[in-house]
């Protein structure tokens, strides 16, 4: 076990586009650490780096205190689990957890001991003599887990181990994976690109874009506290509302409402405001005091999806296209489908409203975002600063 | 019909294919008074043909040679085939593509155009009529087709298979023998193969390039055969030499065939 140590890491291809750029980051031992975000941002090329399998052309990498950056993979005593899984085809399943202990010329007793101990935490003893072609899915998964449990490596890199599986196993797999980091205690390094699993998993989320590392926190605080609008479009599902907003001092304009905060915001000019789902409200179920405190307008209800436990509410709005086009441009580097001018409102599911008909929403301003329009920057207003947000439910449920 | 065309084709193709073998094997049979009995079946069969090759000094020195010859050829071949495919799979080079495909126009080569030159200097350097000889042109001939096939199988292995053995605490080449080659197996086999027959059913270099017992090889010592006595025709003979120098071939193809078929790769990835 040990702790992993990124200091100022870069990776540059032969066209010098930087693929990792300049990304320091301190993973404690024992540590659950997520790398996350959209496709190409690096965080493959990250973990590789960290096991070896590619070079880092700057910074250093540390593991255990111990400078790794000339080491060959075999010398750094780490365990990956491949997307694909990588099993070897040609040995049973046996000989695939015992490859790593072979190598290491272990005793034929010690090695069996190992592989039936791993086999038994990830209940693949009756399996121990199959082919990985044999195998289902979340088996294989799990032969690749047990690959890398047995070598008591100092730390274990999972490169998006969950996305080759449907979706119920991987929801399985995912807590499956939680409970043996938690049993093991060894330090991990998880790249995803699934929100999901890394809200879910992580003690810390490290979430990158195009090579630079944007935030590093615990889920809990990368949801509160988004340092841009990038980590903020990124953390959530269904995803905050972005919206073009400008600024006036204390004067707010968004396209649908006009209001004002408590104080001033630094600065003015054009800002994108955000809002998550669940802090927009059917005005008609928030109870007097709370509309009071908060800012109400008149919408009209395009879709509502009823779930039981939840209810969601879209409503589009209008808005001139060249305030929105940054927002389009956020979309696409999410893989996200282009942002609507809509926005979803996640509200109480005893509300009565209904589809196409005109609704009042409402919102807390005090959950209001507000991001640099231009650098994505949130913009921290000292009446905001404080607040933002612990849960207040709006509805007082 | 179509279910007698269905029966019919293999049959016929079988009957073609096997003919001449079983016609060869009954000659190799028959007495020397029988040989133009102009029976298909040999009335009399008898190991008296059989027992003649073997004792002819022709016969034994070719068959030691052929196989000696034939079996260093393939090692060979199969080693630096196998090192240069991995590299052509793996490695980005310059001149990666213009390699390839001049490989496959020298296997493309008629061995008849390259036998004047060869002669002359396989003489002039000592290398006539000795194992070298012979082994040096088959691998020529035989390493391009190698190493498209062997580059073909390790392309379809994924990569991630041997980092994941590197990160496992493999080296570079323990990767390469306990994962890669065991998962191209098949491919080497069937490189195998191919040298192999190349080299033991060869003629054109084996007749040219040898003059003695020293390097000839049975192909070509066939055409030096003759009877038992000078009275004798060779006809029964040489059916037998055939017979025997076709004996590897079938074992050969009857041992390897599930090797080379068996898709090893199967279940390596998400499947």
């Amino acid at each position: 076990m040990a702790a992993i140590t990124l200091e100022h890491v870069e990776k540059r291809y032969g066209d010098g586009y930087p693929a990792v750029n300049d990304v320091s980051l301190d993973i404690a031992d024992g540590e659950f650490m997520i790398l996350v975000g959209p496709s190409g941002c690096g965080k493959s090329t990250l973990l590789r780096m960290i096991v070896g399998l590619e070079e880092a052309t700057g910074g250093e990498i540390r593991i255990a205190g111990r400078v790794v950056n000339d080491l060959p993979p075999r010398d750094r005593n780490l365990a990956m689990v491949f997307q694909n899984y990588a099993l070897y085809p040609h040995l049973t399943v046996f000989e695939n957890i015992a490859f790593p202990l072979r190598l290491r010329k272990l005793a034929g007793e010690e090695v069996r001991r190992r592989v039936e101990e791993a086999a038994a935490v990830l209940e693949l003893t009756e399996h121990l003599d199959r082919k990985p072609g044999q195998l289902s899915g979340g088996q294989r998964q799990r032969v690749a887990m047990g690959r890398a449990i047995v070598r008591e490596a100092d730390a274990f890199l999972f490169d998006e181990p969950l996305s080759n599986l449907d979706a119920q196993l991987r929801g399985q797999m995912r807590t499956e994976i939680a409970r043996l980091q938690q049993r093991l205690g060894v330090t991990t390094v998880y790249v995803t690109h699934d929100q999901v699993e890394a809200m879910t998993l992580g003690d810390r989320v490290a979430v990158l874009r195009k090579g630079v590392l944007q935030q590093v926190d615990t889920p809990r605080a990368l949801y509160q506290r988004p340092a841009n609008l990038f980590v903020a479009g990124f953390i959530g599902s269904p995803a905050m509302n972005l919206v073009p907003a400008t600024v006036d001092g204390r004067r707010i304009r968004l396209p649908f409402v006009d209001f004002e905060l408590p104080e001033a915001v630094g600065g003015g000019g054009p800002a994108i405001a955000g809002l998550r789902p669940e802090h927009l409200e059917d005005a008609a179920v928030v109870d007097a005091p709370a509309r009071e405190r908060g800012v109400a307008f008149d919408v009209t209800v395009d879709v509502l999806e009823w779930l039981g436990a939840e209810q969601y509410a879209y409503v589009p709005y209008a808005a001139p296209p060249e305030l929105v086009e940054p927002l389009h441009r956020l979309a696409e580097e999410l893989d996200r489908e282009s942002a609507r001018t809509t926005l979803v409102a996640s509200i109480d599911p005893a509300s009565r409203l209904r589809r196409g008909e005109a609704a009042r929403l409402w919102f807390d301003p005090a959950n209001l975002y507000l991001f640099d329009a231009r650098s994505g920057e949130r913009l921290a207003p000292p009446n905001l600063e404080g607040h933002v947000p612990e849960y207040q439910d709006p509805a007082g449920r | 019909m179509r279910r007698v065309a269905r029966i019919a084709g293999p049959v016929l193709i079988v009957v073609w294919t096997l003919v001449p073998l079983l016609w060869l094997l009954s000659l190799s049979l028959k007495g020397g008074d029988h040989i133009d009995d102009g029976r298909f079946w040999p009335a009399a069969p008898t190991l008296h043909n059989y027992r003649t090759v073997f004792r002819t000094d022709l016969f034994t020195s070719a068959l030691r040679n052929s196989i000696g010859i034939s079996l260093i050829a393939t090692v060979l071949s199969v080693i630096l085939a196998t090192l240069a495919a991995y590299a052509i799979a793996r490695l980005d080079f310059p001149g990666k593509k213009l390699m390839l495909s001049v490989a496959l126009a020298i296997a493309m080569f008629p061995t008849i155009s390259l036998v004047g030159p060869l002669f002359d200097i396989w003489r002039s350097v000592g290398l006539y009529d000795t194992w070298p000889g012979l082994v040096i042109p088959y691998l020529s001939f035989t390493l391009p087709l190698s190493i498209w096939v062997l580059s073909a199988f390790f392309r379809e292995i994924p990569w991630e298979m041997e980092q994941a053995a590197q990160v496992d605490g493999a080296t570079p080449w323990q990767a390469f023998r306990k994962v890669i080659v065991p998962l191209a197996a098949p491919g080497v086999f069937t490189a195998a193969i191919l040298t192999f027959f190349f080299a033991w059913n060869d003629f054109v270099f084996g007749i040219s390039l040898t003059s003695t017992g020293r390097a000839r090889t049975v192909p070509a010592a066939l055409a030096f055969f003759t009877g038992a006595s000078q009275f004798e025709q060779p006809t029964a003979a040489i059916a037998a030499a055939a017979v025997v120098v076709t004996i590897p071939v079938v074992a050969i193809v009857l041992a390897f065939q599930r090797r080379i078929v068996a898709g090893l790769t199967s279940g390596a990835v998400k499947g």
